[in-house]
């Protein structure tokens, strides 16, 4: 196999049709998501939204963003911009009793 | 040869980390927009429930509404990957097709905030009516301003290519953009679920 092909393989790592499939999968948890708006859930309700909201979250980020695939680098960069974000924020929250 | 160096070559750049700068920086720039966005978002946690004599979020927001546009921003993702799928194919003509099909579903999405935006007017929710409205608008606005640059972004780069005037790598510039437009839906992921669908 050439260099050229693994190079291909390596950057965009899916065909059309896996990005249907993640796209039609993002789709339906919103559906959920949405559903948990009308049906009651009980205490699963915060949990579960919370879970799927960080699924797609990283669906998004893995596979159209190619962070899955591309050099790990870039998810370094990227995921210590976030996890910042949420730390500063959380602590920020926190001092004014967000939490309590 | 190594992935990377193999990319490097592929790119047609020589860095010093063997990685395409561009691309380096946008990631960079993705990273800190996360703390941009993490402020507004806490902001607006912090003072939801701050409603004075104004309406609730949960007396105004239109629940059916807000998730057909979360849909249609989420197809967009879709449509720009294939774009961006399409380039590094060197296939043009669904470059522009799928482009310019982002462009429209996220002029949609943003006619839809619109629309948004004046029935809660009209429902008595004006910006400094109370700490909830001020946040809500500076919060989904923001975003709505990343939406409408991405489709400024996506509809120039469609006219500089039809004229042929990419400078640097084609497939690169769409991929670039196409990071953009994805990183504000996993913001708007966010902000559906943080803002619309937790109750107060």
């Amino acid at each position: 196999m050439s260099t050229e092909t693994t190079t291909h393989t390596e950057e965009h790592g899916m065909s059309n049709a896996g990005y249907v499939r993640i796209a039609l999968i993002l789709a339906a948890i919103t559906a959920l998501e949405v559903s948990t708006y009308y049906v009651d859930f009980g205490r699963l309700f915060m949990p579960a939204l919370m879970i799927m909201m960080v699924v797609k979250f990283i669906m998004v980020v893995s596979y159209f963003m190619h962070l899955k695939f591309d050099n790990k680098l870039f998810s370094w960069i990227f995921y210590a911009g976030l996890i910042l974000a949420i730390g500063v924020y959380c602590v920020a929250l926190a001092t004014f009793h967000f939490f309590s | 040869m190594s992935a990377d160096h193999a990319v490097a070559s592929h790119d047609a750049h020589v860095t010093s980390t063997g990685l395409s700068n561009v691309k380096l920086g946008m990631w960079l720039f993705l990273g800190s927009e996360c703390l941009l966005f993490g402020g507004l978002i806490s902001t607006y946690m912090l003072y939801r429930g701050r409603v004075g004599t104004g309406p609730t979020p949960m007396q105004v927001f239109d629940i059916p509404f807000t998730s057909v546009s979360s849909f249609v921003l989420l197809m967009s993702s879709l449509t720009m990957v294939l774009g961006v799928s399409a380039a590094h194919k060197g296939d043009d003509r669904n470059t522009y097709l799928w482009v310019a099909v982002t462009a429209l579903l996220g002029a949609t999405f943003v006619g839809g905030q619109v629309y948004e935006f004046t029935a809660f007017y009209n429902e008595g929710m004006g910006f400094t009516t109370s700490l909830f409205t001020s946040s809500f608008y500076v919060l989904t606005g923001f975003h709505g301003v990343h939406v409408t640059v991405g489709i400024i972004m996506l509809m120039s780069t469609l006219g500089i290519m039809k004229r042929s005037k990419v400078p640097g790598s084609k497939s690169e510039t769409i991929e670039m953009l196409g990071l953009y437009w994805h990183f504000v839906d996993i913001v708007w992921i966010i902000i559906f679920t943080l803002i619309y669908l937790i109750p107060v």
